[in-house]
């Protein structure tokens, strides 16, 4: 197209934008929005369930329809979960926040410094450094296992929070999204600034290019929170006593007995829902973070 | 590392200098002093500690499920009295995996799921992004959050609600199928494949969907009314513009799926507690835990990891190669 056109067609284009929108004919507009209802429903119906679910005695589980409410027993279950063998699925949520909040708290200020230092010095190692971590990232988990597995047992760790926590502290994608954000968002005159005040480049970095991360940091917090919390293959590996477990451990291992033992069923669900809320609150109150994390780490 | 030692006064003296208008003097050192970013010693004491955890956690068990792939326990024809020794075996162990038929079995179940279950995803994501940017559909964000929704529950988790979906007396998905006339069993040996892939779909197509998304809504708008001033339908403007230029963002979600499918774990295991249709190898990552775990053969074991780790980086690049292909200027 010339570029006499283009600028006509822009023009036209100004009084032309607003009106369009909606000119769709009814029936697309119809069979779309038919589309995303369908699939809003596909995505919320086992989510729905397990709401419901979690209300219902063993017998209303296995007589009522799932997608509707019977007789209101929220709190006998959730008074059994916390109270079944001993009480342990109150250790496990303790644990899971341990492992979720230690090590996200972690990686996310290892990444900082990281990133900070990969999008600010200028020295030998740099490009070697981030081939490194790329390439790390490309890695399957599959490998890692039984090699970590062996590697921490020969530190004497496994059975030990730290089995779960220190190979979770390195987040690569982390290091990649502090990286890009400093590089855009922490200004070299500000640090050269700092510095000709006498500041020293540590004190520069806690007092002020944290405070610059922070929306960047917020972002690896919620990702590293939710891979740990989500973690099955390492804390199943690392882990035999019951009692280090975190909830997605627990859970799995209740819902092996749950088809021999039918009144087991409410409880996994019940757990289920537990096991969620911390995530889904930190999604609700974080949106605009983790749409910024996804994008990053994907298009960039 | 030395803190900058420079006396108050001389520090104040500087700053007069400058405000006066004059040019600083300055020596070399501080000249280095101000320019930030040119102290090699310190940007290496930023980047230690997790460069130490990324060498110990990730680059140290690769190079040992290496080591561990081309060794084995000679087998002796003792009674056990003496203590196995790890000898090096060559490819023996590569040579085992690449004729184990229930290893190639899983390789061919997940090949067959991903060639499935990827693009039904991603057409998922790309059809729902496509309309959430039209704006036609009202109440766009709280469409999106509910699409977005099952990436905020836990993997296990998600996997344990299926599967009691998929469970007859309990599933109201069954009993609504079966009022509708339609008797099916989700965890039948040929249908519980797919019903495994189902459970990924639910979980990922809103978090692919968001990618595609944030890629259609960054093209800039006037390429669209250009194109409907030409005589473009919707449907071309979609199929023919938008379509093509988030192919890049599309590749990419492809290839993390690619990879995500190659180690198929979670969802499988969970499976498996409710059917024994799931077997103990049923996928390629099932048979490594396997190996490792269940029946105590680590170096086997790693050689299939690790025959696993260059098929995913094998179609990693296939993947990227066809995405370089069609941006020949990056």
């Amino acid at each position: 197209m010339s570029d006499i056109t283009a600028r006509r067609t822009r023009r036209r284009a100004v009084w032309s934008a607003g009106a369009r929108r909606d000119r769709a004919p009814l029936s697309t507009r119809f069979i779309l929005t038919v589309t995303i209802i369908a699939l809003t429903a596909y995505f919320l119906i086992p989510i729905a369930w397990m709401l419901i679910a979690s209300t219902k005695s063993t017998a209303d589980l296995n007589t009522t329809f799932g997608l509707w409410f019977s007789h209101f027993d929220l709190m006998q279950n959730l008074h059994d979960l916390f109270a079944y063998r001993d009480g342990i699925f109150r250790r496990w949520v303790v644990n899971s926040l341990i492992y979720s909040g230690g090590g996200a708290l972690g990686s996310t200020f290892l990444a900082a410094l990281c990133g900070f230092a990969l999008a600010k010095y200028r020295f030998r190692g740099r490009n070697a450094i981030m081939g490194l971590i790329f390439g790390g990232v490309l890695i399957p988990g599959t490998v890692l296992a039984l090699p970590t597995y062996l590697l921490l047992n020969s530190f004497g760790l496994i059975n030990t929070y730290w089995a779960v926590i220190l190979p979770s502290l390195s987040s690569a994608f982390g290091v990649f999204l502090v990286r890009i954000y400093a590089a855009a968002a922490v200004p070299d005159e500000l640090l050269e600034a700092g510095r000709i005040d006498g500041a020293h480049d540590v004190r520069i970095f806690f007092t002020v290019v944290l405070r610059i991360l922070l929306p960047s940091l917020v972002t690896v917090f919620l990702f590293s929170f939710i891979s740990i919390w989500n973690n099955f293959l390492l804390p199943l590996i690392v882990l035999n006593d019951q009692s280090l477990w975190p909830v997605t451990l627990g859970l799995y291992s209740w819902q092996m007995n749950a088809m021999s033992e039918p009144d087991l069923v409410r409880i996994v669900v019940t757990g289920s829902m537990v096991g969620t809320i911390p995530l889904v609150v930190l999604f609700l109150t974080l949106q605009k973070y983790w749409r910024s994390g996804i994008t990053t780490g994907a298009l960039k | 590392m030395t803190a900058p030692t420079l006396h108050p006064a001389t520090r104040d003296g500087r700053n007069g200098a400058e405000q006066a208008g004059e040019p600083p003097r300055l020596t070399a050192s501080r000249r280095n002093k101000r320019r930030f970013g040119a102290d090699w010693k310190m940007a290496w004491a930023f980047v230690v500690p997790f460069l130490a955890l990324f060498v110990v956690f990730h680059l140290v068990p690769v190079f040992y499920a290496l080591w561990q792939s081309f060794h084995g326990v000679e087998k002796s024809g003792g009674l056990g009295f003496t203590k196995p020794s790890v000898i090096f075996v060559g490819l023996d162990n590569y040579a085992e995996a690449l004729t184990d038929e229930g290893f190639l079995r899983s390789v061919g179940r997940v090949l067959l799921y991903g060639v499935v279950q990827v693009p039904v995803m991603l057409g998922l994501a790309l059809v729902m992004a496509l309309i959430f940017d039209t704006a036609i559909v009202r109440m766009r964000s709280l469409f999106q959050l509910a699409a977005f929704l099952p990436y905020a529950v836990p993997g296990i988790i998600a996997s344990i609600l299926w599967a009691f979906l998929y469970l007859p007396g309990v599933s109201p998905v069954l009993d609504l199928l079966d009022g509708a006339g339609a008797h099916i069993d989700f965890l039948a040996p040929g249908s519980v494949l797919w019903s495994i892939a189902n459970i990924s779909t639910w979980q990922w197509t809103g978090y692919n969907m968001i990618i595609i998304f944030a890629a259609l809504q960054a093209i800039p708008r006037d390429l669209f009314e250009a194109a409907r001033i030409d005589g473009a339908t919707n449907w071309q403007i979609a199929w023919r513009i938008k379509v093509p230029l988030v192919a890049p963002a599309i590749l990419i979600t492809g290839l993390f799926s690619v990879v995500g499918t190659l180690q198929l774990f979670s969802e499988p295991t969970v499976l498996r507690t409710i059917t024994n249709n799931v077997t103990y190898n049923y996928t390629p990552n099932m048979i490594v835990y396997n190996l490792a775990f269940g029946s105590n053969q680590p170096y086997y074991s790693a050689a299939v990891a690790v025959v696993i780790a260059i098929g995913a980086f094998l179609l990693s690049f296939g993947f990227l190669r066809v995405l370089q292909r069609r941006n020949p200027d990056e």
